[in-house]
Order: structure tokens, then C-alpha cells, then sequence
């Protein structure tokens, strides 16, 4: 892989598609995207479609007034895959979002979001 | 070279600070002047006398070279490892090494910031800093750095533990009250939890009262060898133990939100030192925010993990209470220019030399100091001690 992976994953996510890596050396996922392997040090990584199902780990509102957006959620979201990304959780008030809540990843002007799963909470 | 036969082989011989709080009109490098040069005449030196330099800047990637070429150095030591506001601690065990080796005879760490006052504002500096300093995979989501980390670490530890936000406030309280005990503390008001849990939220469960201050301010020490050290004017403050640890860089990227790299480093002291943490007398923690003391009491095995909250309430960590922590009022009410740590490590060597005034801890022996950085970065714990507990 010679090539900027930051830039291939980007480019891929104006696409609208959201990848992750996974090494084919030592079988763990990998996000964010890098070009070796931080569990075993190999260069073995690929490129492979999340199921974009996950769970919030911790989540916080960050308090800003209406005229800087309002309040914001930011969380920290464990994909099913066993990475774990820094986004926001939409279609839900900030303060309704919860450790442990289900949720599903969708890109969003080249951003990873995440609404509520279907079924709703955990 | 086990770091064990290092243990009590140099010492602090002198401290200062400067400008503490609120001094408009200094740069960052007139008030670090002032510091490093109260720090050498305190230690019983010129500056001649320097020939090694630790220091580091949040806004500055070639920070020793000015700070060199002001003080008119010409050091055979420079360590310009910048690990954010644990760097100062950091600094502290390859010092030691360079003063055993021969290479210098007396290092000068400092740190000086006018972050409050100077026209280079926080908010400037922070959106400098992302420009040279991209988190791509973090400042897309607008997280507002660093609070919302350490929110997001607080908010774990309160579901994994029932943590509570009265508990991290007391957190603050402590730190309050033994600021009204320090004439230098910038902020000296009393405190209460009630005021802490009324107060504005800035990144939830985190208040503004959870939040450390934004001040100006400087501080400098003066390492030296410790047969040296017994022949300068002060009572020597020997370095027991020190290490360093980073495990990310990213909240994003923390194995666990609820356990620092602090383990490490502070085990990893310990066992230099050979203390446990029931030796130590006092305690003086980074807390840039009130969730940072109760996860380092817990790494660092004041308590057993996820008990942090309960060991904080009702006073324990206050004046009065059974373990002295931020005897100067800390990150939280004290001082807290950008970078805390050299602050920590100054207030543990003022407790151990007696000069603490009105908050001084009685028969201080002992004293461990722990500087943190990044988004609970990084991690560097020391002990230090007097002659007495060698």
C-alpha cells in the first residue's frame, strides 16, 4: 500500500463509503486508518467494509451557545469490529444520548456519523 | 543502568516562581527569565554555573534555543522533550543520568507561559495548534479540546463506577481550600460543592468550576548531584524516583478511559523509590480537571481502582484530612499557565523544605508529584524526599 492511506480513506469517505483496516498477520481491526499495523507491527493491513453497527463508550454535550451551534453532542463509539472512533450521535437530543446506546454509522459529508440503531436503546 | 542505584543520587537544590495569575505585559520568556533566575539564587549558584537545560513550550517547537540565548547559556545538557504538561517531571531522570555521567554539574528546568494575559490568546494558540497539529480523526466532530476528553473520560467512570459529580466536585473544594491557605493561589474564594455543581457546564458532567484556571505564570528548579547538593544553602530535596509513560495521544485512541498510563509510570517510581504509597506525606497531582486526581489516586495506588470518588469525599483530601493532595490549591485554584506540571513538582519541594507557610503539612518527609499531559497523554510520576527518609 504506497499510497497515503489518510488520503485513500478520506477520498473513499467524499464517496460516501466507510471503510476500516483489518491485518491479515495478526487478525485485529484497525482504526484510525495507518500504514503499519499498531498490534504486531506488520504492513499487512486491508481495507474491509464495517458492519457500522456499534455501541457509545462515553459520550459528553458540549455546551455552546445558539449562536455557535447550540449544544453538541461528541462520543466515543466501539464498533462491533473492536475499534473505537471519536463522532456524533444525530437524530437524538445530546442529552439523550447514553453509554451502552446501540447505534449505526453513516457518512455524512465525508464525516462518520451515527444515529440510534432500529430497536433503539441498550 | 538500573534506575534503582540512581535513587537519591541527585537532588532540588532551589525553586522559584514568578508571575503567578495575572501579569500583563510579560512574554512568555521575561517571566521564564524571571523564574530560572530566582531558582538559581535560591539554589546558591550564578548562572555561570548552569550547564544543562530542560524546557519546553506549548506554542514553541525550538524552545530551548531562545530560552538558551536568553539566559546567555552555554549548556552541555538540553532536553527539549515537550510531553505537554508532564514534561517538567519528565525532564527529571535524564537529568539525572546526564549529572552522573559527568556531562553537566547543574541543570535549570523551567517553564514560563503568560497564557492569560498575553495577546497570543488561548483561543489563538488553539487554533494554531490545530493547523500544526491535526487530530483528523478528531477535530471533525468539534469536541472542544481538551475539556470534552476529559469529559468523555469522567463520563466512563462514572458508569463503570457510580462516580459522582458531588464526588468530583469535592474534588474542587479541596483544591480550594487549600488555596485560601496560599497567598500565591490566584483564586481564593470559598468554595462549595453546591457552587461547583451550580456552575456552568462547559463539556458535560464537567462544570466550569471542574476546569482548571487559565493564568500566567513561571516556575524553575535547579537539579544538581547530592554531594553537590549538600554543600548549596538550601536543605537538599533528593529525587527517589521518576518515570515516564504515554500510551496515545488521542482520548479516541485510550485503551480504557478509566486507567492511565499513570499506572505505569507510578509503579514503575514506586519501585525506583522502593516506597509504596503509604510512605508518601504528601501529595501533589495535575488537576486540570477534577476527574484527573481521583483517576491518579487510583492509578497510582492511593486507592483501588473506581474507589477514587469515595476517597475524595468528605474532606479527606483537604485540609485536615488524612492525605494532604494539591497543597497549593493545584491546576483547579492555584496556577495553571498552559502547563502545570513544574508546579507540582515546585509546591512538593516547598512542602519538603518547611516553607509552606499556613498550609504547611507538618513533619512533610515525603512527597510524590505527578505530571500529566496531552489528553491524558501522557504521564510522569516523581518521589522526592528529604535527608531524613533516604
Amino acid at each position: 500500500m504506497n499510497e497515503s492511506v489518510l488520503a485513500w480513506h478520506q477520498a473513499r469517505l467524499q464517496e460516501g463509503k466507510f471503510f476500516i483496516q483489518r491485518c491479515s498477520a495478526c487478525a485485529h481491526h484497525v482504526y484510525f486508518p495507518r500504514a503499519f499495523c499498531p498490534h504486531c507491527g506488520g504492513d499487512a493491513l486491508e481495507w474491509t467494509t464495517p458492519a457500522g453497527t456499534g455501541t457509545v463508550y462515553a459520550a459528553t454535550t458540549v455546551r455552546r451557545k445558539p449562536t455557535e451551534g447550540g449544544d453538541l453532542n461528541v462520543s466515543l463509539i466501539d464498533l462491533d469490529e473492536g475499534v473505537r472512533l471519536m463522532s456524533r450521535i444525530d437524530g437524538i437530543a445530546a442529552d439523550d444520548v447514553h453509554i451502552g446506546l446501540r447505534v449505526r454509522a453513516k457518512v455524512v459529508d465525508g464525516l462518520v456519523l451515527f444515529a440510534p440503531a432500529d430497536g433503539g436503546s441498550a | 543502568m538500573n534506575t534503582r542505584t540512581l535513587r537519591g543520587s541527585c537532588a532540588i537544590a532551589g525553586v522559584a516562581t514568578f508571575g503567578c495569575g495575572e501579569t500583563p505585559g510579560f512574554t512568555d520568556l521575561e517571566l521564564l527569565a524571571h523564574a530560572a533566575h530566582a531558582a538559581v539564587v535560591d539554589a546558591g549558584l550564578q548562572m555561570t554555573d548552569i550547564d544543562g537545560l530542560c524546557t519546553a513550550s506549548v506554542s514553541s517547537p525550538m524552545w530551548a534555543m531562545p530560552v538558551i540565548e536568553y539566559l546567555g547559556l552555554n549548556p552541555r545538557y538540553i532536553d527539549g522533550t515537550m510531553l505537554g504538561g508532564s514534561s517538567f517531571i519528565a525532564h527529571l531522570l535524564p537529568a539525572i543520568q546526564a549529572l552522573e555521567a559527568g556531562r553537566c554539574r547543574h541543570v535549570l528546568v523551567c517553564y514560563g507561559s503568560a497564557q492569560r494575559s498575553g495577546t497570543f490568546g488561548r483561543s489563538a494558540s488553539a487554533g494554531a495548534r490545530r493547523l500544526l497539529d491535526p487530530q483528523p480523526y478528531e477535530h471533525p466532530y468539534e469536541p472542544m479540546l481538551p475539556p470534552s476528553a476529559y469529559a468523555l473520560a469522567a463520563s466512563r467512570h462514572m458508569y463503570e463506577f457510580g462516580t459522582t459529580r458531588a464526588q468530583m466536585a469535592d474534588v474542587a473544594v479541596a483544591a480550594r481550600a487549600w488555596a485560601r491557605l496560599n497567598p500565591e493561589a490566584f483564586v481564593r474564594d470559598p468554595l462549595t460543592r453546591d457552587d461547583v455543581l451550580r456552575s456552568r457546564m462547559v463539556s458535560d458532567p464537567l462544570s466550569v468550576r471542574d476546569c482548571c484556571l487559565v493564568t500566567d505564570g513561571a516556575g524553575a528548579f535547579v537539579l544538581t548531584r547530592a554531594d553537590r547538593a549538600r554543600d548549596l544553602p538550601n536543605r537538599p530535596v533528593y529525587v527517589l524516583g521518576n518515570s515516564t509513560a504515554v500510551w496515545n495521544r488521542q482520548i479516541s485512541s485510550m485503551h480504557d478511559l478509566t486507567v492511565t498510563a499513570a499506572q505505569q509510570s507510578g509503579a514503575d517510581t514506586f519501585a525506583m523509590a522502593g516506597f509504596t504509597p503509604r510512605d508518601i506525606d504528601v501529595v501533589q497531582l495535575y488537576d486540570a480537571f477534577t476527574i484527573n486526581t481521583i483517576l491518579f489516586l487510583e492509578d497510582l495506588g492511593f486507592c483501588a481502582k473506581g474507589e477514587g470518588g469515595a476517597f475524595v469525599s468528605d474532606g479527606r483530601i483537604a485540609p485536615g484530612g488524612a492525605l494532604p493532595v494539591n497543597t497549593n490549591g493545584g491546576g483547579l485554584s492555584c496556577v495553571h499557565p498552559g502547563m502545570y506540571g513544574i508546579f507540582a513538582l515546585i509546591e512538593a519541594v516547598r512542602q519538603l523544605r518547611g516553607e509552606a507557610g499556613e498550609r504547611q503539612v507538618p513533619g512533610a518527609l515525603t512527597a510524590l508529584a505527578h505530571g500529566n499531559g496531552g489528553t491524558l497523554s501522557s504521564q510522569s510520576t516523581a518521589i522526592l524526599a528529604t535527608a531524613d527518609a533516604l
